[in-house]
């Protein structure tokens, strides 16, 4: 069994959602955004992770400060994966998702790209310009090298489109909740999210299903009966938040995701 | 990879929309899926239905002045001693580009969507300006994502917008120019996209922004073959169409009904932005052979780094001063129908002067690239080559730049 599902069971379990974390590789240092992921893993159950790039399409604010602040720093993709590299070393249990746009895998090559991914520990993969039926070829390598390719489905996604990703989706599907870039305010009532949710859901019980976009501390309990919840925004924003006061983004950023696991317990 | 005959160049795309197997596609997040399949089916349905067309071309007549002239330059043809220059006047089109064709049509297909938004991108201005124009007519609310930089460098643009009524929107992030705007609007877009249309300014994007854009720009050359046949009864036996390059919507509209013709008789030669003299900043991914990679929703060669991190661009027009280009301008380049070369900011300044001195025509810095490729070669030419120049841009928008660069304006 891969290990996002194993995290899926456990929170099962546990009947809570999973929760996901987001941050930027490289944000704002390479060594900062290691030791936050170190820390903030013993309150996620899945860490997700961004490789950056500088023409984001589907990205809001806080998320391009993020990836513009790594690229200044001279993040490398090659650098992406030694941070994936150290962080399963000692958290080994923790699955990865790597996260970001095609351009970048385009350049290192599919094939190259899934194969480094596999040797460092990478769990699972979304490219969000890289849309079902499109990315059905690069989804079955994933597969083939053990790794999940994740499927998103949103608001706009017709029901006919929705049976045939989730039929070729693997363990996860992550839902965006409303028509917006990340980091928006949620704009759509937690029972209608939760409402399409469990309409896609009832499409087929074994498939865990995220949901992602506008979610913080305010909004995520009225979303907690998911199987998972994603927050990358708020947390990019704290560390924008942290550099600009001085503080330290690492103890900022647990202290949240800290908060964010209490409220859905 | 081969071009078909007597098929329009927007449709000899592949079932995922790739030119040639490898240019084009979408590559877009799952939220724009729909309103794009929606756009598509739409669209199709639309340029095939007879009222519809009735429309458009009641609304190009009447509304953007089609056809604009075809004209001689006898005094810059004398004055070089080559080649016979003429010049297609798009720039006489209502608003002062081709931007027109493009932004008319966007609103007429908003309408028939029963969206009350339109949203678009504007390097120069002038996209932005015509789409807002198009949407006051068309009584659409029209907001217009347009570079920091730009913002400052195309002011009489910005203002022509602001009196159509649009908000205009400056995005900061990254080079503060086309790029970004472009990115800034498909964000806008993935948000609002339930009651808003979105308008890409150019033959680039999604699919089927490319073949909207490059349908309604097609007007341009369909005209040209009219006036070619009236000028000299017959199609002169060596022509060249020269046009600048950005995006390549203007190019694109210049050449579509030629292109089934022999390089030999009808050589299509397009003029990217070389930047400024010995800068290592450029716009132009065809002349330097650019690797293949995807921007803003398309596969297409684009100025990056081996990363795939898009570099950053410089060039005096703004028009010009993007990254990428069109897929087709890649599929044209990669079976060698048109050729592609590059002018610097200095070669088009000196265009612009010569052509504004020994002719009665303004052309924008834009066309002024294509000026000087043609300057270039017309001398070495014989007197029965015909070159034809697209001016595609009036250059009221350039006064602020001509004035620090020239000292003066025409």
């Amino acid at each position: 069994m891969s290990l996002i599902n194993l995290a899926f069971k456990k929170t099962k379990n546990e009947k809570r959602p999973a929760l996901l974390t987001y941050i930027v590789a490289g944000d704002n240092t390479k060594k900062e955004s290691l030791e936050i992921l170190k820390s903030i893993a013993d309150y996620a159950d899945i860490c997700e992770i961004g490789f950056p790039h500088n023409t984001p399409i589907a990205d809001g604010g806080q998320i391009q400060s993020s990836a513009y602040r790594a690229l200044k720093n001279g993040i490398k993709i090659k650098d992406v994966f030694s941070i994936v590299k150290d962080f399963k070393k000692s958290k080994q249990a923790k699955p990865v998702i790597l996260m970001g746009y095609y351009n970048v895998v385009f350049q290192y090559g599919d094939d190259n790209f899934i194969s480094i991914c596999r040797k460092v520990g990478v769990d699972g993969l979304i490219v969000v310009d890289l849309p079902y039926p499109e990315n059905k070829i690069f989804a079955q390598k994933c597969k083939k090298m053990n790794i999940n390719f994740i499927q998103l489905v949103s608001p706009t996604t017709s029901q006919k489109r929705m049976k045939n990703i989730i039929k070729d989706s693997h363990d996860m599907i992550y839902y965006i909740s409303m028509l917006s870039t990340t980091g928006g305010k949620l704009k759509v009532s937690p029972k209608k999210i939760l409402k399409r949710y469990n309409k896609i859901k009832n499409l087929n019980k074994n498939k865990n299903i995220v949901i992602g976009f506008g979610i913080t501390e305010k909004t995520i309990a009225s979303l907690k009966k998911s199987d998972g919840l994603v927050v990358g925004s708020a947390l990019c924003k704290e560390i924008s938040k942290s550099i600009q006061k001085r503080q330290n983004p690492v103890t900022n950023v647990t202290n949240i995701v800290k908060r964010l696991r209490k409220k859905i317990i | 990879m081969k071009l078909k005959k007597k098929v329009p160049l927007i449709d000899q795309h592949d079932k995922y929309g790739f030119w040639g197997g490898k240019f084009g596609g979408s590559f877009i997040p799952e939220t724009l899926k729909k309103p794009i399949e929606d756009l598509t089916v739409l669209f199709e349905k639309l340029r095939h239905n007879k009222k519809f067309l009735k429309q458009k071309d009641f609304y190009f007549k009447n509304y953007i002045g089609s056809p604009t002239s075809f004209i001689k330059l006898q005094k810059l043809t004398s004055h070089l001693g080559g080649a016979q220059i003429y010049a297609k006047m798009v720039s006489e089109a209502n608003g002062g580009a081709h931007k027109i064709y493009n932004a008319t049509v966007h609103c007429l297909i908003a309408k028939k969507a029963g969206k009350n938004y339109v949203v678009g991108d504007t390097g120069a201005g002038y996209a932005g300006k015509m789409l807002s124009m198009a949407a006051k007519k068309f009584g659409l609310k029209c907001r217009i994502f347009m570079g920091a930089k730009d913002i400052k460098r195309q002011k009489p643009n910005v203002e022509a917008m602001k009196k159509n009524g649009a908000e205009i929107v400056p995005v900061y992030s990254g080079s503060q120019t086309l790029v970004d705007a472009v990115s800034e609007c498909m964000r806008y877009w993935v948000s609002n996209c339930n009651n808003t249309h979105m308008c890409v300014g150019s033959t680039v994007g999604p699919n089927i922004f490319v073949k909207i854009c490059g349908w309604s720009t097609s007007q341009i050359s369909k005209e040209l073959k009219l006036q070619l046949k009236y000028e000299f009864k017959k199609l002169p036996k060596k022509i060249k169409l020269i046009n600048c390059i950005g995006g390549g919507s203007s190019a694109y509209g210049f050449w579509s009904d030629f292109i089934d013709y022999d390089k030999k008789q009808i050589e299509l030669i397009g003029v990217e932005a070389g930047g400024a003299k010995n800068s290592k900043l450029h716009a132009a991914p065809l002349t330097n052979n650019a690797k293949l990679g995807i921007l803003h929703g398309a596969a297409a060669y684009v100025c990056q780094n081996s990363e795939g991190q898009i570099n950053d661009t410089e060039s005096i027009s703004a028009g010009l001063d993007y990254p990428g280009v069109s897929p087709i301008h890649c599929f044209l380049k990669d079976t060698k129908r048109a050729r592609y070369t590059s002018a610097t900011d200095e070669a088009a300044l000196s265009a612009y002067k010569l052509v504004t001195r020994l002719e009665k025509i303004n052309p924008s810095l834009e066309p002024c690239h294509a000026f000087a490729e043609a300057i270039k070669i017309a001398p070495k030419l014989s007197k029965n080559t015909i070159i034809i120049v697209n001016s595609c841009g009036d250059a009221k928008k350039d006064r602020d730049i001509l004035k620090v660069r020239l000292g003066k304006i025409n």
